[in-house]
């Protein structure tokens, strides 16, 4: 599952991501980084860019990126 | 406002002013509430404006401590100190002091906002590399109070080796006098040890510094060995054996990418600690936030933030009008006055027409300029530009560029300058040209005199349905720079700036509570600018330009009236006088470039006049239009619906006065836009290049509806 499939309040670790790309790598400076909890919080409409929380802090991710971060679900 | 905006009385501003003793770097994420802490501590002093992200010129202040004082140094808000923007760069390079003359700053304040810790300490353990006396200011720890965090200080302090951690509620001013004493003795302290979250990495660079010969710090070897193809790179390889770099870098990073290895090692680290120094507390429900969640699903934010787009319009609008009515009624009123005073000769014309039309009818703007900042600042302030930002990027990729450039882009509203250092945070050189070009054709609070000028004197203040069609025109014209601005990014992006598609990668802050300081500070600073403007640029141009209209005086001994025009004798012997005025003789001759906009000489030198600075075009309007004005056209707006050409036409007519807003939205007049896109493209390519098309658009613009309006109407 990618963080591009996550829903409203879902939570999720992030187990592996593309880290060749500039944009993840840039997205990984900001503390997105494999073994983290993520939460989906919110999206643009269209579902793009969409908002995850990592320690309460907010990001914002494209879809496209978001495609290339795998990500394992955390039960509620 | 409650108590939260109550500033604690503070000792050392009561006492003695001491000479700064030190220079001290604040450093720290974007909306980290850095601003507000160097406010504090500082004062009163003015800043030039910091702009989303970014820290305009180099922001300084004293801060009185107890029995000493130290000059503080604001930096721009910046996550890492990848360089990968220019405001990283430009913070890297002021902490080792490459940037001009200044020195090293002699210690370190850095900001971390209770609520962002994660990200706060990942800068942190960065900026520990730089080997400088070092603290942490904790703000925000009401709002993390609030949300149910809780931070143990000592713990935190522990876990940074020692780096003292001063919390502050910086809305409430709790925490200061401890942050001040940490202050004072900064410069004593130890440089902090080797970072906890990668000390290998800390003590390879350390030993390639060593070889170095002292000509690179341990900082600039980690930027080399991070970015090794980038310029710090390439000054590692220069200084420093290939090969020992080479061992190093395998050794450190394998074969993985050595931003990436960082960004895990040192979020590991923050991780960890994190865990270990924050609480959970019983949060203090806020009954707002069940509101804020609903605001923030995709349609109602979007919605909304259209919603207070048009809000400011209206507030620019209506709210100003008593304001301004005061204001004009007072430079009417002064100007009887100096008339009575200095009679009607040259004198009484220079005081009333010269400087007091000329300046008066600027100073008017102060009200609508104060509430547009104020709405800019704001959505600043409370974080909402970033939010903004997220909203739009979708929309924004369509021309090509990323949500990035939508920050920029609304603070153009209020001016174009510090937005075109914003663009400061755009990594990609090509996005941000794209979106240099763009920001000057967002209808600044420069335009907004002309227009206002020309809507309230041409457009009937009629309803349409809830609207006032007056509003709605201002609406279309805000419409109209966007699309200039919008189109030119499109036509960039796809011929001199192409390039791969943008990254968009952004930290969203929370909403907050602005803070009342800060937002006045910030718009005292504004309305201070555009003051001075008005009392120094535009007053020497208004009192140049009466001059030009003024001399040399005719001889009205030989003057024969026509009989058979309408106009009073008076007025023909006024407007006579002029035609043959330095400034009339210089209008004649660029008159036919602007003829086909329809334009008499009068605007047409208004217009040349406001090349420099285009809120200068409605004083000289106001002088060109005061000297032979009927005594009972008191107003500009009057005395422009009573314009005629010669032969009796109005100038004024409807299509006329289209063009040339439309001319104003597009064009380019403004000498610190120029010289602020020289400076951040360093070429004069590009401002010029600016100038030329935004002209020529402009023209093209004013001639076609001018021409069309004329044949329709």
């Amino acid at each position: 599952m990618t963080l591009a499939e996550l829903r409203n309040g879902m939570r999720a670790d992030i187990t592996a991501m593309n880290a060749s790309d500039p944009g993840i790598i840039r997205l990984m400076t900001l503390g997105l980084v494999e073994g983290v909890a993520v939460e989906f919080r919110n999206a643009a409409i269209g579902g793009d860019p969409i908002e995850v929380s990592v320690f309460g802090a907010s990001v914002s991710v494209r879809l496209d990126q978001a495609r290339q971060i795998e990500v394992s679900p955390l039960e509620p | 406002m409650s108590a939260t905006t109550t500033a604690q009385v503070d000792v050392d501003s009561i006492g003695i002013r001491r000479r700064p003793r030190g220079r001290v770097a604040v450093i720290g994420n974007p909306n980290s509430g850095k601003s507000t802490l160097f406010n504090r501590l500082t004062g009163l002093r003015q800043t030039t404006g910091n702009f989303p992200g970014v820290t305009v010129e180099k922001h300084s202040g004293t801060a009185q401590l107890d029995g000493s004082a130290v000059e503080l140094v604001d930096l721009p808000g910046i996550y890492s100190l990848a360089g990968a923007s220019t405001d990283e760069q430009i913070a890297v390079d002021v902490i080792l002091g490459r940037a001009g003359e200044a020195a090293r700053p002699d210690g370190l304040m850095v900001v971390i906002d209770a609520p962002h810790i994660y990200q706060g300490l990942y800068l942190l353990q960065q900026l520990m590399e730089l080997q400088v006396p070092t603290m942490v200011a904790l703000t925000m720890t009401d709002a993390a109070l609030a949300a149910g965090i809780e931070i143990d200080v000592d713990a935190l302090s522990d876990q940074l080796g020692g780096i003292p951690v001063c919390p502050v509620a910086t809305t409430l001013g709790t925490g200061l006098g401890e942050l001040k004493s940490t202050l004072a003795g900064l410069s004593e302290q130890p440089v902090p040890p080797y970072p906890a979250s990668w000390p290998a990495l800390s003590a390879a660079a350390q030993g390639l510094a060593d070889a170095s010969d002292g000509t690179l710090a341990r900082i600039d070897v980690i930027q080399g060995l991070v970015d090794p193809t980038g310029p710090a790179g390439q000054q590692l390889c220069r200084q420093v054996d290939t090969g020992a770099v080479d061992d190093v870098s395998t050794t450190l990073f394998a074969d993985k990418p050595p931003q990436a290895e960082e960004a895990r090692h040192r979020y590991r680290w923050a991780r960890d600690v994190v865990g270990r120094v924050r609480k959970q507390a019983p949060a203090s429900r806020r009954a707002l936030a069940r509101v804020e969640q609903w605001v923030s699903r995709p349609w109602p934010a979007t919605v909304l933030f259209f919603l207070s787009l048009v809000l400011v319009f209206q507030a620019v609008f209506s709210w100003a009008t008593p304001l301004m009515d005061g204001i004009d009624a007072a430079a009417a009123g002064l100007g009887d006055l100096s008339r009575g005073l200095f009679g009607d000769g040259a004198l009484g014309s220079f005081v009333a027409d010269g400087i007091i039309a000329g300046v008066g009818s600027v100073v008017i703007f102060l009200p609508q300029i104060v509430i547009l900042f104020l709405f800019i600042i704001l959505m600043e302030d409370t974080g909402y530009l970033a939010r903004a930002a997220f909203l739009m990027d979708r929309a924004m990729r369509r021309v090509g560029l990323s949500g990035l450039s939508v920050i920029p882009m609304l603070s153009s509203f209020a001016c174009a300058v510090p937005s075109i250092m914003a663009t400061r945070v755009i990594p990609d050189r090509r996005d941000r040209i794209a979106t240099i070009l763009a920001a000057p054709f967002m209808t600044c609070s420069a335009r907004l005199p002309i227009y206002a000028l020309l809507i309230a004197a041409f457009v009937p203040a009629t309803s349409v349905g809830w609207f006032n069609l007056q509003g709605l025109v201002l609406f279309g014209l805000y419409l109209l720079g966007i699309f200039g601005g919008l189109a030119t990014a499109w036509l960039m992006k796809r011929s001199a700036l192409r390039g791969p598609k943008p990254h968009f990668v952004l930290a969203l802050p929370e909403f907050r509570r602005p803070n009342l300081q800060t937002v006045l500070i910030k718009l005292w600073d504004r309305c201070r600018i555009f003051l001075k403007r008005a009392g120094t640029v535009i007053f020497v141009v208004a009192v140049v330009v009466w001059a030009l209209a003024y001399f040399p005086r005719m001889d009205m001994s030989g003057f024969t009236p026509d009989p058979s025009s309408n106009q009073s004798v008076d007025n023909q012997q006024a407007a006579a006088q002029m035609a043959q005025s330095y400034l009339g003789r210089a209008g004649k001759v660029v008159e036919p470039v602007f003829e086909p906009l329809g334009w008499d000489w009068r605007v047409s030198s208004a217009v040349i006049a406001g090349f420099p600075a285009r809120e200068v075009v409605v004083a000289v309007m106001g002088t060109l239009y005061a000297v032979g004005a009927e005594a009972d056209e008191s107003s500009l707006a009057e005395r422009l619906r009573a314009a005629t050409w010669p032969d009796g036409r109005m100038i004024f007519t409807l299509p006329m006065v289209l063009g040339l807003m439309v001319f104003y939205a597009w064009c380019l007049q403004c000498a610190a836009t120029v010289a602020v896109i020289r400076r951040e493209t360093n070429s004069w390519r590009w401002p010029i290049f600016a100038w030329t098309y935004m002209t020529v658009v402009a023209y093209l613009g004013a001639f076609v509806v001018f021409r069309v309006g004329s044949g329709l109407f």
